[in-house]
């Protein structure tokens, strides 16, 4: 790693100043895929804002009518294990389960995560599917609107996630073919028909500018939310990954493959 | 057998300070006033080097030394050598480039060294790294194994224009030619063998030390052979004279080969420390682990089998190209030849057998020994031969292999190798009973029922181990003879200790080692302890790799144990005032014959020491034997594994649903460490034939430098495995074993392999079988998915 | 440099460190619990890890800075005086080491899974659970082995089931 000033802000305006005076800070959440990215020297940020003293304000799940609100800062295993989440949208915490390993998810937060959006990161697919609200310490941002590209997000400097807001479907099912060597998604699937029967069927992994809409899919379920409807429905491998685990071929074979298992999960 | 003697499952000694995190690995040792290294290596695969500028580094705050590979030949240091000397057909000898411990004009392959920064910190080290300026002139790199003789552009070493290292053959051409040419059938296959980067769990370490009161050099180092690492150091790189160096390697973690040899970074180490005067200490990087342990395996092979038209092998043709990377690693040469060519007969009577071997230089890590290290790659050539010949034939693989198992023994093979004993049938039978062969289809059609491919593989494989006759291997090249050392010091109470030159590195030596001697003398297992690893303690010893602890290190302390007793009798003849030869030795005691008159092992010892009961001048005081043990033959371990998996078509994913050992080896001293042996193989060997794929890009870049792009198999990807063993006793040593360590790695690959095969119904598939690969292979035959 | 103090095996310390000192380094180099082990620089091996504040984590994915305040074990406080914790004792009974670099991560993780999946752990629940460890000598087999005779075993601390048959 390099060198770096260390803060421990114990306010969500105090972190946010750090950032804003400093170009090249970052913040920490679980620091998960932070401080890996920075032990390689991948990243070099000039200041660390740890955030972990907000944590007690900024976790917690709890069910706020039809959606689940959930704190940016509560960590993978807590989201994974949450009574109130398996009970509303056991798709959720079921991704949140296969997050990462068990020493990862002890750690690593819902928000950091969204706030990074990894291509190969969980939580995206789930977000975009379900339409996911960001919360932060200035606005509300519509999943819809929010992922923008390779570890791009619509976050303006210094803007933190306090919060996610998801709303409960009437369905939904995960499933995540993963790379075999980082386990990341090499292809991840999150199928879900809303609470108004809209049917969205999303991908992550597999695209080379991250999570994205797999529209044909949803067409297809729109019309029998079921996996035998997606017999005929092909991904196309044009703009999707290829790397030494997958070509962009398998990958949109693969997408076929997990959408009709998580329609399986969703409906089972 | 007693609780704790030869053949009982002792549990295991030295796990206490394991478990408790009282290990003392390299990187837990920690010298008064250390710096920390930290090497710049190369980013180019192939490059000369036009310039270093050290000198803004040297500035850098913390920074204690930076050096380049001129100071090393400022000061005399020779360079890294392969100790296995291969000649080619024509005679020549094989071309050597130079492997100096830091680059000089040149570097070869991407993590090649190229300046060490010595620091307060290794972060100020590291730091201090990226303030080097390096002026590479980048040239053509030569990557492709198969293509690397006819790559064009500059060679890897001026030696080997053509990048070829030597043209090894091995066998009877001219026999295997009239085979050939009488066949009733020929069988003939193309294969790659994956290189494989080891991946001991613990990194390679050092810390060099030099005390400048006695001008003594000590290295503490991740080593499977220190005395081995100290003579290299000391006779060819020039350290120190062997008295005035000492090698130490404690606790490793784990090898598999990989710490066999000797490295640039230790050589740097120990040598800085003197130019410093401070001890240094470096610890890879998990990253610097993939790029600069050396790798394993990376053959291409084409082979034929011959068999006449009752079914019978008659002949065996191979020609293989290995690639043994930029530098020639300490055994490199010896792994695709000597390791690899004499056991391409299997456990099968084939008549005649040619083999050639085509070794080639790249600009990619060195090669070397990798647990099995050549016997793995033979056992893949001929255990695919011999399933894709049955399927050919339309025989039961099963039923094909026995039809052509040796038989009576000693066999003499046409590739050296002359095997002692075994009983292959039994291994068989007792594999296919455990995997339930006859109910196979059953399991395969309810497969099938769920869309499913299922499909079962045999390997029937031998290794040579135990290695070696020293006159044997000499005359095929050795730089050193293979032997074992062992010591036995007696203390006066009774208690021993045992010095031996083996080097356990998770093996288990402390326990089984101390049942041998526990049983033989009849003294409490935990009056006895083991001592390996540090050669200012043990004397020159040869080291732990090729499955040959037990079968000569543990000769040798056989050896020295008869020495013991030998003097032993005498001491207790004077005591109990009777001859040598009316004294027995039983269950720890010494009993005149036929009478009550005795006295324990602990009161001899006694009396050998306080020398009261006897001359002097006759019987020398003091009760401590060593003992060289060398070996007559190697041994021969053989089995059989049946690989059963299942394939889902519509990922490509396979499955091991059934994994059956059955292994022949010898006489088992600790089951529990023999299975735990096999089992750690089994994995690895998985591993090669499904996950572990090393890819380098045209421009030589290691694509898979970290865990994030190489697979290491994790505890799912295993089923329970069922391991079972049958016995011939080896007959070339004492003990009867064989040895254990590298089977599972040897066997595994074919099993899996022909399992995939026979569930795909074609042969088209490499290793690793990623999932990727196999849906593809799936894809190449629609006929077949349409038919079932 | 920033100071930073946590409890360790029950004892509290404080030292002053570079803020990028990693948990696992404040472990092994400033406090000398050498027990801990490195093994990757990308969080897949698990060699490192130790619980924090109860839960397992990876030590090396961690700044020491960050667990200010924090109680951490490591496996060297496992043990009390010459009696192994029953997860050591398994791997011990069972042969679930064979290097031992991987055990101290390995034993961390499986009291971990105890603690959050009970005592009664089938063998596919283990191996599933595993996935952060990494080990290269054992092929898993009697890891597997001893994780679920070591979590029956917490049960009643006194007494590890001996070896079971196959």
């Amino acid at each position: 790693m390099y060198a770096f000033n260390y803060h421990r802000p114990a306010s969500l305006a105090e972190a946010s100043a750090v950032l804003v005076a400093n170009a090249d800070a970052k913040f920490m959440a679980g620091g998960q895929t932070l401080l890996p990215a920075m032990k390689l020297r991948l990243a070099n940020p000039s200041d660390l804002v740890d955030l972990v003293a907000l944590r007690a304000e900024l976790s917690g799940i709890r069910r706020e009518g039809d959606r689940v609100v959930i704190g940016a800062m509560t960590r993978h295993g807590e989201i994974a294990t949450s009574d109130v989440l398996l009970a509303a949208i056991p798709a959720l915490a079921g991704m949140a389960a296969i997050v990462g390993d068990p020493a990862v998810r002890s750690r690593g937060t819902m928000g950091g995560s969204l706030a990074n959006n990894d291509p190969a990161a969980d939580y995206p697919a789930a977000a975009l599917a379900l339409g996911a609200t960001i919360v932060t310490d200035r606005r509300e941002i519509a999943a819809d609107h929010y992922f923008l590209g390779l570890f791009e997000t619509a976050l303006e400097e210094g803007e933190i996630i306090t919060a996610i807001a998801w709303p409960i479907p009437k369905r939904a099912g995960y499933e995540k073919f993963r790379n075999p060597a980082s386990r990341y998604a090499m292809v991840g699937v999150f199928v879900a028909e809303r609470a108004d029967g809209a049917v969205r069927v999303t991908v992550t992994g597999a695209g080379a500018s991250g999570v994205f809409r797999a529209t044909d899919f949803e067409t297809a379920l729109t019309a029998d939310f079921s996996s035998a409807a997606l017999a005929g429905v092909a991904a196309s491998p044009e703009g999707l990954n290829t790397d030494i685990h997958a070509d962009a071929e398998y990958r949109a074979h693969l997408v076929g493959v997990m959408a009709r298992r998580a329609v399986a999960a969703a409906t089972a | 057998m007693s609780a704790t003697g030869i053949g009982a499952p002792v549990l295991r000694r030295e796990d206490k300070r394991y478990i408790t995190g009282k290990g003392q690995y390299v990187d837990d040792v920690n010298r008064y006033g250390q710096a920390h290294a930290f090497f710049l290596r190369s980013p180019h695969a192939h490059a000369r080097i036009l310039s270093i500028d050290t000198a803004e580094a040297e500035a850098e705050p913390g920074v204690v030394a930076v050096y380049t590979g001129q100071h090393l030949a400022d000061d005399k240091v020779g360079g890294l050598i392969c100790g296995w000397m291969i000649h080619s057909k024509d005679g020549s000898p094989m071309k050597a480039g130079p492997h100096p411990a830091l680059a000089q004009g040149k570097v070869r392959y991407v993590g090649d060294h190229v300046a060490v920064v010595i620091a307060d910190t290794y972060s100020e080290a590291k730091d201090a790294a990226e303030k080097i300026v390096v002026d590479y002139e980048v040239l053509d790199a030569v990557v492709d194994t198969a293509g690397a003789r006819t790559a064009g552009g500059e060679p890897v070493h001026e030696v080997a224009p053509d990048n070829t290292v030597f043209e090894f053959h091995l066998g009877n051409r001219e026999p295997t030619e009239a085979a050939f040419a009488r066949a009733a059938h020929v069988t003939k296959i193309d294969l790659v063998n994956n290189r494989l980067i080891p991946n001991a769990m613990e990194p390679r370490a050092a810390v060099g030390d030099w005390d400048a009161g006695t001008d003594t050099f000590t290295l503490y180092t991740t080593s499977q052979n220190p005395h081995v690492a100290r003579l290299v150091l000391s006779a060819f790189i020039g350290i120190a004279p062997e008295h005035k160096l000492r090698v130490i390697a404690p606790d490793v973690g784990g090898g598999f080969g990989s710490k066999i040899f000797i490295y640039a970074e230790e050589t740097v180490c120990v040598w800085a420390a003197k130019k410093v005067g401070r001890p240094v200490k470096w610890c890879a990087e998990r990253t610097e682990a993939f790029l600069s342990d050396a790798h394993g395996r990376d053959h291409v092979t084409h082979a034929e089998l011959a068999t006449d038209a009752g079914g019978r092998v008659i002949g065996l043709k191979v020609h293989t190209v290995a690639n043994l990377g930029a530098y020639l690693s300490t055994f490199s040469s010896s792994v695709p030849t000597y390791l690899y060519a004499p056991l391409l007969s299997g456990q099968y009577d084939i008549p005649a057998i040619y083999v050639e071997v085509d070794a080639v230089y790249s600009n990619t890590a060195p090669v070397d020994a990798y647990r099995g290290a050549g016997r793995p790659e033979a056992t893949f050539v001929i255990e695919r031969l011999m399933e894709v010949a049955a399927r050919e034939l339309g025989k039961d693989p099963a039923e094909f292999r026995r039809q052509n198992f040796v038989t009576s023994f000693p066999h003499q093979t046409p590739v050296i190798m002359c095997y002692d004993v075994g009983d292959y049938a039994a291994s068989l039978d007792k594999a296919l009973a455990t995997v339930d062969y006859v109910g196979f289809p059953a399991r395969r059609a309810e497969s099938e029922r769920r869309g499913m491919l299922r499909g079962l593989g045999f390997s029937a494989y031998i290794e040579a181990c135990g290695i070696a006759p020293s006159a044997a291997v000499g005359s095929l090249g050795a730089g050193v003879g293979l032997w074992e050392s062992a010591e036995v010091r007696v203390n006066p109470v009774g208690t021993v200790e045992v010095l031996t030159g083996s080097h356990s590195h998770g093996q288990g030596h402390e326990t089984t080692f101390a049942q041998l001697v526990s049983d033989r003398l009849g003294i409490p297992i935990d009056n006895v302890s083991i001592v390996h690893g540090d050669t200012d303690k043990v004397q020159m010893g040869m080291g732990t790799y090729g499955s040959r602890s037990g079968a000569v290190g543990m000769s040798a302390i056989v050896k020295a144990l008869d020495k013991i007793e030998t003097k032993a009798r005498k001491v207790a003849g004077h005591v109990l005032e009777a001859a040598e030869g009316d004294i027995e030795f039983k269950d720890g005691k010494f009993t005149v014959k036929g009478t009550d008159k005795s006295i324990d092992f602990a009161s001899v010892a006694l009396q050998a020491y306080v020398a009261h009961k006897f001359n002097g001048q006759e019987l020398e005081p003091g009760l401590k034997e060593g003992a060289f043990y060398d070996p007559t033959n190697f041994t021969f371990p053989s089995g059989v594994h049946i690989c059963e998996v299942e394939i889902d078509p519509d990922t490509g994913v396979t499955r091991i649903e059934r994994w059956v050992a059955v292994d022949d080896f010898g006489v088992l001293i600790n089951p529990m460490i023999v299975e735990g042996q096999v089992h750690g193989g089994i994995a690895q060997g998985v591993g090669q034939a499904l996950f572990e794929g090393t890819v380098y890009d045209s421009s030589g870049q290691l694509l898979t430098a970290s865990y994030m792009d190489y697979q290491m198999p994790r505890a799912y990807d295993f089923p329970r495995f069922s391991v079972e063993t049958t016995e011939t006793r080896c007959p070339s040593n004492p003990l009867g074993i064989k040895g254990c360590g590298e089977a599972g790695a040897i066997a595994a690959p074919p099993a899996v392999i022909n399992a995939i095969t026979d569930a795909l119904g074609h042969e088209d598939i490499a290793m690793p079988a990623t999932p990727r690969a196999v849906w593809r292979a799936i894809r190449r035959t629609p006929q077949k998915m349409a038919a079932e | 440099m920033p100071t930073v103090s946590m409890t360790v095996n029950g004892k509290t310390v404080r030292r002053d460190v570079d803020p990028r000192t990693l948990l696992v380094n404040f472990l092994r180099n400033d406090l000398r619990l050498t027990g801990t082990h490195v093994g990757c620089d990308t969080s897949q091996c698990g060699a490192c890890v130790v619980h924090a504040d109860g839960r397992a984590i990876k030590s090396c994915t961690s700044l020491a800075l960050s667990c200010d305040g924090m109680a951490v074990t490591t496996i060297e406080g496992l043990a009390t005086g010459a009696d192994l914790h029953p997860m050591q004792e398994a791997f011990r009974q069972h042969h679930g080491l064979q290097c031992g670099y991987c055990t101290p991560g390995m034993i961390m993780t499986a009291i971990d899974l105890v603690a959050r999946k009970g005592h009664h752990l089938d063998e596919h629940t283990i191996r599933e659970e595993l996935e952060g460890n990494i080990c290269r000598c054992t092929g898993y087999h009697n890891i597997v082995k001893a994780v679920a005779a070591g979590a029956e075993a917490m049960k009643a601390p006194a007494e590890v089931p001996a070896m079971a048959a196959e």
